[in-house]
């Protein structure tokens, strides 16, 4: 109810829509576009284009809100922190590398524990048709978008019912973060507890986005904190419009952008929650770019003669999590047997129709210190069955747990856990496939004691290493994320090592001696990392794909 | 709910002429319905603390919670009191107008509701329009040439709508007209160049009040396949009803005397027996209130309808305890409220069924 | 069925049902189609040319056999990880049959026996009971399973219990108002004097006179049966992949539907012809048995 756009105002689309239709006087001023809407067929979205251009995005669902801080979903920082907001530092476009955004520059102290953020002089807020700022951007703003999200006494840390603050918490930043201080309007010092290398990659993070404390402090005298997260204001490059809940988000170009007004005069968030739908409405024209098609339907879009299909391997990986802990599977012999067993390719190939490549270290080929050079255990049932054997192994009975929902890296665990079982009942090994409700099955494959081995998957956060390999496979996750319950000395100390040092030379190497741990103990079967596939218009240029998953259009133009 | 019977008590109003047995009935149905309602708000609140898994975990996905975040979030939401207090809360929220606010998106749900009722308030009215239009006459038409080869057709047309699996008959109309043909969007309520202010929430009506050229057009395109799927068995059983009401009424005395005083059949049927028949017709369309919405779920799923049966089912999916409660809640609040309307208006046309 | 007591010629009853039963063209045709799908589900091994999980990964989302590309070994084509569509369908036919007769099994005898003590015993009980039914009829009975069935866990059985629990209310209230209209009737008066006791009154003398309307009844609560148990296979909340369940089918052909419109089609053409064929011998069922209640 609070999403009606004013009808009068600033609203450019509005007030070009109602020139067209109702006021005459405008009519007149603008005869000659008139006469061109009148050319082409009146109700085509071409006739849109002619007066402003319209880029129309067809998205997977709905924003949970549009304050990135308080959420977790793709969707969400597609729409709020990559249109409305900037951060301090962000991610170089199509890549993970960390480039000056609200910070002209930083410096890092030697001990690894204070970072000194330098801000981008001359930065404007975006001006709506709910606020008109002021000022420009300075420490103020930043300290208030870091302090709203972890001090319990800032009057906005729980200004909407069950604000929980997820990402700033499971970054782990309320216990590395010591303190934000103001050194001058320019610049910003943040103090940590202890060395943290991946801290800049986590401060590209959507949810770190810098608000305006201006506006914060005029919603908070009008009593209506609420707004915050329906009526976002920030620095990015589009200002936002309107949301139609369910249906649609509409946002304009913001003309004062401090990196330069966008090519495209207004963004379109068209939600359309059925992949089908929206490979359909890509087709008919009514979409320039869609997220996530189904994997059946890209060869169709592929082969569509106005569509461009772009693929990125995605930052994500999925895997079968042995329980390290339990017999027989805490044998080495007797987890490698198992992977040699399963035919990773038959899985790529009836779950993703191809879209994804079969997965031989936890991280993803995309991230830095990728380790090419470990060799993949090879489809061997012959060789996996007298392994088994010589393991003093027989009619080994096990349960393979599969999740219930869809997951980027995993689009039907269902089928892939049906597709083991039929490999794994060639080398005798009977196996009974499990699952639960997704929250029932978070839970309980977190459990020590799990009986099974559990398909799941992880998809990177900030592009940085150690938020797969200590995440995902380091001792103090046994019991949380570490689902295999593999808790490996050696493994262990290089990846601790690694995230204490700030030299990226000297990380690569000890990650990718990591993996080589990894890939002999073999707590995994790792899967596949998945491809992500981005369907567009011919019409649409500088569209750059974000390894990461966020859909930004930030540079993207279409062509008339 | 034992304390239902209770609620029977003597009426306000004793005077026995005039409007007061009408006030005494409309009384004593409101009066059932508290303890109904009440009722109904036990069973959404506890349906929902049921569901396993907590909605915290879902909060966290992949990424596992410490225990003592877990607990800290579980205290903040409020999960962590004792169930009796919870219900007591909401209940007193209730009274006061507050279903709670979404746990994902952090909204009020009522926001929400009247946000998104609307869109299917419009879908399920131009379904029982299209029924009522199509399924009245055909009824008509198969009485009056019963046995014959329209009447079977008629009826048998009926019988396979009303066996018809919605959801399914959805995807084909979709993979034949918006696939095959192109005649059809796919789905949504409007195509997106047009935009303009919510106001009625109606986008047929909307779209006339922007006066923007081709809006309304492009509403009614938007709105045609998904109003065929929703209006299929609503149609299937108006037809049946209403052909089984007029052979009722053909084979009255007075229709017929009305035939053998050479009366023109067009005005027998038309005036005299249609409008007897028409009584239980209306009862029926009536009934049909929860039928569309259950057949709304579907539709709306369908066809990404952003109305209030896609929104449910996302919620459940999505574990948001406090939408799927104040969604159950408003639902089954507006369903006891119109069938107490029908049975009030029952009750102002026949008399009798008051006492 | 003991109808012995009130019905005077026993021999004829049966013979009177099949007159009037097939005096109706529609409901002899239901029955046929009906009896075929009984067979086919129950010979499933013997009549299915495929085992329905079999997986054939040569063979993924091949055509249907009169479809350009297709094989006359897979009859309707196969789905995406190469089982034969056919065969599943002739399986998943033990499911929605199953899936209808426990759903009946249990709405009426649980809806038969409330509705009985309601009706019989009248009063607070009565008040009571009809209160509880309001309750489930105030939601959307699809909305209602489906909740109900996100709380018990997303599973086949847990649908059948949803789906039965929604239907209950339809037959109490049935049993209700036949009850209420037999209990004041002279028969039942005249045997109450004759001192039999409640329990024998209750089933043995109103109970038989009732059956007409809910055996008409529960042949549409078996279609509806299994039309919701789709529906919920259909969201993702009934029967769970792989099982042949046909709205599970059809949900996981969703993201096919601009690809394999075959794997779409049939499951969805399944469901409706054998829903068609109970509502048929529903509708016969209906015709034979009205002219009794009638005559009583």
């Amino acid at each position: 109810m609070s999403f009606h756009p004013a009808l009068t105002g600033r609203n450019v689309v509005q007030r070009q829509k109602n020139t067209r239709t109702k006021n005459k006087a405008g009519k007149l001023t603008m005869k000659k576009l008139t006469t061109l809407i009148a050319a082409t067929a009146l109700a085509s979205l071409m006739a849109t284009a002619a007066w402003s251009k319209t880029f129309v995005y067809c998205s997977e669902a709905s924003p949970e809100g549009f304050d990135p801080g308080l959420y977790t979903g793709g969707q969400t920082f597609d729409a709020a922190a990559h249109t409305v907001y900037n951060r301090l530092v962000e991610f170089k476009r199509g890549t993970t590398e960390i480039e000056p955004a609200l910070a002209e520059s930083w410096e890092i102290s030697a001990d690894g524990k204070e970072y000194t953020f330098k801000l981008r002089p001359g930065v404007k807020f975006q001006t709506t048709d709910y606020f008109t700022p002021t000022r420009e951007l300075n420490a103020d703003d930043v300290i208030f978008s870091f302090e709203r999200q972890y001090k319990a006494d800032n009057p906005w840390n729980k200004y909407v019912p069950g604000a929980s603050w997820e990402y700033f918490s499971g970054m782990g930043l309320p216990d590395v973060l010591d303190k934000i201080e103001k050194i001058d309007d320019l610049t910003v010092k943040i103090t940590l507890k202890r060395p943290e290398a991946p801290l800049l990659a986590n401060l590209g993070m959507p949810f770190i986005s810098i608000v305006s404390k201006e506006y914060a402090d005029k919603l908070q005298a009008d009593g209506k904190m609420e707004l915050m997260n329906q009526q976002p204001l920030g620095t990015g490059p589009f200002t936002f419009v309107a949301y139609q809940p369910d249906a649609a988000i509409r946002y304009k170009a913001n003309p004062d952008y401090w990196g330069g007004k966008q090519a495209i005069d207004d963004l379109v968030f068209a939600i359309t929650t059925d992949a089908a739908v929206r490979a359909q409405k890509l087709k008919a024209g009514e979409c320039h770019l869609m997220s996530y098609p189904n994997a059946a339907d890209v060869a169709e879009l592929k082969a569509d003669p106005n569509l461009q299909v772009s693929e990125q391997a995605g930052l994500n990986v999925a895997y079968l999590a042995y329980n390290t802990t339990i017999a027989p599977f805490d044998k080495v012999e007797v987890r490698k047997a198992l992977n040699m067993a399963i035919n990773r390719q038959a899985i790529v190939d009836a779950v993703f129709q191809g879209a994804a490549t079969v997965a031989k270290n936890p991280i993803p080929p995309t991230m830095w210190s990728y380790n090419d050079a470990v060799v993949d255990d090879k489809f061997d049932p012959e060789a996996a069955k007298k392994m088994l054997a010589d393991a003093g192994v027989s009619d080994l009975k096990m349960k393979i747990w599969a999740m219930p929902v869809a997951r980027p890296y995993m689009l039907n665990a269902r089928r892939a856990a049906e597709l083991m079982q039929a490999d794994l009942a060639k080398i005798g090994v009977t196996v009974e496939i499990v699952s639960y409700e997704w929250a029932e099955y978070l839970k309980l494959s977190s459990a020590k004691d799990r009986d099974g081995a559990a398909i799941l998957g992880w998809t990177g956060d900030n592009g940085d290493p150690d938020n797969f390999l200590d995440t995902l496979l380091g001792c103090d996750a046994v019991g949380g994320n570490n689902r295999a319950q593999w808790c490996n000395q050696e493994f262990d100390e290089l990846v601790t090592k690694a995230k204490e040092t700030s030299d990226i030379a000297e990380r690569t190497k000890l990650y990718e001696q990591a993996q080589v741990v990894f890939k002999r103990e073999a707590p995994w079967n790792t899967l596949d990392h998945s491809l992500a596939v981005v369907p567009m218009s011919k019409k649409v240029s500088g569209f750059v794909q974000s390894p990461l998953g966020d859909f930004v259009f930030e540079g993207v133009d279409i062509a008339e | 709910m034992t304390g239902g019977s209770k609620t029977f008590g003597p009426p306000v109003f004793q005077r026995k002429k005039g409007l007061a047995p009408m006030l005494r009935f409309i009384f004593g149905r409101l009066a059932v319905l508290i303890p109904t309602f009440l009722g109904v708000s036990l069973i959404a609140f506890s349906f929902i603390r049921l569901l396993p898994g907590d909605p915290v975990m879902l909060m966290s996905g992949e990424r596992v919670m410490s225990p003592e975040r877990h607990t800290e979030l579980m205290n903040q939401l409020g999960l962590d009191r004792p169930m009796y207090v919870q219900y007591f809360d909401y209940l007193g929220g209730l009274l006061t107008g507050d279903f709670g606010s979404s746990i994902v998106t952090k909204r009020p749900v009522l926001d929400d509701f009247v946000n998104l009722f609307p869109a299917t308030l419009e879908l399920s009215l131009c379904a029982i329009i299209l029924a009522v239009a199509l399924g009245i006459p055909a009824g008509v038409l198969a009485a009056v040439k019963r046995g014959t080869w329209l009447d079977q057709t008629i009826m048998g047309s009926a019988l396979v709508g009303y066996s018809m699996p919605i959801f399914w008959w959805g995807l084909l109309l979709i993979i034949f007209f918006s696939g095959y043909l192109g005649w059809t969007p796919v789905s949504g309520r409007i195509s997106l160049m047009y935009f303009f202010p919510q106001v009625t929430g109606f986008m047929l009506i909307d779209s006339l009040i922007s006066g923007q050229a081709g809006a309304f057009k492009s509403a009614l395109t938007y709105l045609i396949l998904p109003t065929i799927v929703l209006a299929t068995i609503p149609l299937a059983v108006i037809a049946r009803q209403t052909r089984s009401a007029m052979l009722e009424v053909l084979g009255e005395d007075y229709v017929r005397t009305a035939r053998a005083k050479g009366m023109s059949p067009f005005r027998v049927i038309g005036v005299h027996a249609l409008r007897n028949a028409l009584i239980p017709v209306i009862t029926t369309i009536g009934l049909q209130v929860g039928v569309l919405l259950a057949g709304a779920i579907l539709t709306e799923t369908i066809f990404s309808w952003p109305g209030i049966g896609k929104w449910m089912v996302d919620s459940v999916f999505k574990r948001d305890y406090a939408v799927v409660q104040g969604g159950l809640m408003l639902i089954a609040g507006m369903i006891m409220l119109v069938n107490l309307l029908v049975d009030v208006l029952y009750g102002l046309v026949n008399p009798r069924i008051r006492h | 069925m003991t109808v012995v007591e009130t019905t005077k010629n026993p021999p004829t009853g049966i013979a009177e049902f099949w007159f009037y039963f097939s005096r109706n063209k529609g409901a002899v045709i239901g029955l046929a189609v009906f009896l075929i799908i009984l067979f086919m589900a129950v010979f499933a091994p013997f009549v299915a040319p495929h085992d329905p999980s079999i997986q054939n990964r040569e063979m993924l989302l091949l055509p249907p056999v009169l479809s350009e590309g297709g094989q006359a070994s897979y009859l309707l084509g196969t789905d995406a990880v190469g089982r034969d569509i056919f065969s599943r369908l002739i399986y998943g036919a033990r499911f929605s049959l199953f899936i209808g007769v426990i759903v009946v099994t249990l709405s009426v005898i649980s809806g038969v026996l409330v509705g009985l003590v309601a009706g019989y015993f009248r009063g607070k009980v009565d008040t009571v009971i009809m209160r509880v039914m309001d309750i489930i009829l105030a939601f959307p009975s699809l909305l209602l399973a489906l909740v109900l069935v996100a709380v018990l866990g997303p599973g086949l059985v847990n649908a059948m219990i949803a789906i039965s629990l929604v239907n209950l209310p339809h037959f109490v209230r049935l049993t209700r108002a036949a009850v209420m209209t037999e209990r004041a009737k002279d028969y039942v008066i005249a045997s109450k004097v004759a001192g039999a006791g409640t329990l024998r009154l209750m089933f043995l003398t109103i109970l038989p006179n009732c059956l007409a309307p809910l055996i008409v009844q529960a042949t549409l609560a078996f279609s509806a049966a299994i039309l919701d148990a789709a529906a919920l296979g259909f969201l993702g909340m009934g029967a769970q992949p792989p099982t042949p369940e046909w709205g599970t089918m059809l949900a996981e052909a969703r993201e096919f539907i601009q690809r394999a419109w075959w794997v779409v089609t049939f499951p969805g053409l399944a469901i409706l012809i054998t829903v068609l064929a109970i509502n048929l011998m529903g509708d016969g069922l209906r015709d034979a048995l009205d002219p009794k209640l009638k005559r009583s």
